[in-house]
């Protein structure tokens, strides 16, 4: 192997193509973890809160092809709820899993899909997330020709573009 | 959001975004400047213009072509706060992993208890 720059443990977010969002994040644990961690109710309850003072608690996962998930949140103070479920379309332990995501109160339309891809390196694990947006035959129409044609817009560089007035 | 992000997922459309940053411009030097003919850029121009991201006035003869900042700061916005929100759960996730880290490399490490001991996991390189 040829040397890389290590990479980065900053939280990098990008827009691709017309409705993904890719996520990547390294953790300093192998992939097996992060796979458990990703995967085990026990495990995910306790670290998949979103903002603060929120706690989970509903957390089934049914982990193989076509299983389903359940997940509730609630918010401590009002008891507030909200909840997603889908379905798990790939799993490759520790590697991949990609699974399906629908919000009971969906603010844009139709589920998403989610591919999760672990990537261990001396010792270390990039997880890179895949979240598009829209309809199947969207998804399927970004799926043949997104990779190619879609562009990268960094956080970075939007960020630059949104400073200029 | 989504005509924001379609509006920029094309190519010429982003580079028309990109000269437009360094400040407003005519048609006919976007023409010059991304080697298209005068009628693809202006149908580039007008799916920039529906999604808000580009505004025009005209001097004399000119129509000038300007940026304009509300849907890419939503889009920011939104991709703002998105991290936030994934910063603070892999934050945790941090802290987890190191935990089961540390189990993992005690020296009579005691098998973490599985919710679901009998699910059906896939094995590495199995095709699906």
């Amino acid at each position: 192997m040829t040397t890389s720059p290590a990479p980065k443990p900053t939280l990098q977010i990008a827009a691709l193509g017309d409705r993904e969002i890719v996520m990547t994040r390294v953790f300093n644990a192998p992939a097996h973890l992060v796979f458990d961690a990703l995967t085990e109710p026990d495990l995910v309850k306790r670290w998949l809160l979103g903002p603060d003072g929120w706690s989970m608690p509903v957390c089934d996962i049914d982990l193989r092809v076509g299983g389903a998930y359940r997940y509730v949140w609630q918010r401590d103070s009002d008891g507030k709820q909200m909840g997603s479920r889908g379905v798990f379309r790939e799993i490759v332990v520790p590697q991949r899993v990609v699974f399906t995501e629908l919000f009971d109160e969906a603010w844009y339309h139709g589920e998403s899909v989610i591919t999760s891809i672990l990537s261990e390196q001396a010792g270390k694990t990039t997880l890179t997330t895949t979240m598009q947006y829209g309809s199947q035959a969207t998804r399927d129409a970004v799926l043949k020709s997104g990779m190619e044609t879609g562009v990268a817009i960094s956080y970075d560089r939007l960020a630059a573009i949104v400073e200029k007035p | 959001m989504l005509s924001t992000f379609r509006a920029l997922a094309e190519p010429n459309r982003l580079h028309i975004v990109e000269l437009l940053l360094r400040g407003p411009r005519p048609v006919g030097d976007l023409v010059l400047r991304l080697r298209l003919r005068q009628p693809q850029v202006s149908k580039h121009l007008r799916v920039l213009s529906k999604a808000g991201l580009v505004g025009v006035r005209r001097d004399a003869q000119r129509r000038i072509y300007a940026l304009r900042p509300a849907p890419l700061q939503e889009l920011e916005s939104w991709l703002e706060k998105y991290r936030q929100l994934w910063e603070s759960n892999f934050q945790r996730l941090d802290s987890l992993l190191d935990e089961l880290k540390s189990a993992e490399s005690k020296p009579n490490p005691k098998k973490r208890t599985r919710s679901k001991p009998d699910r059906i996991r896939i094995n590495k390189g199995d095709h699906l």
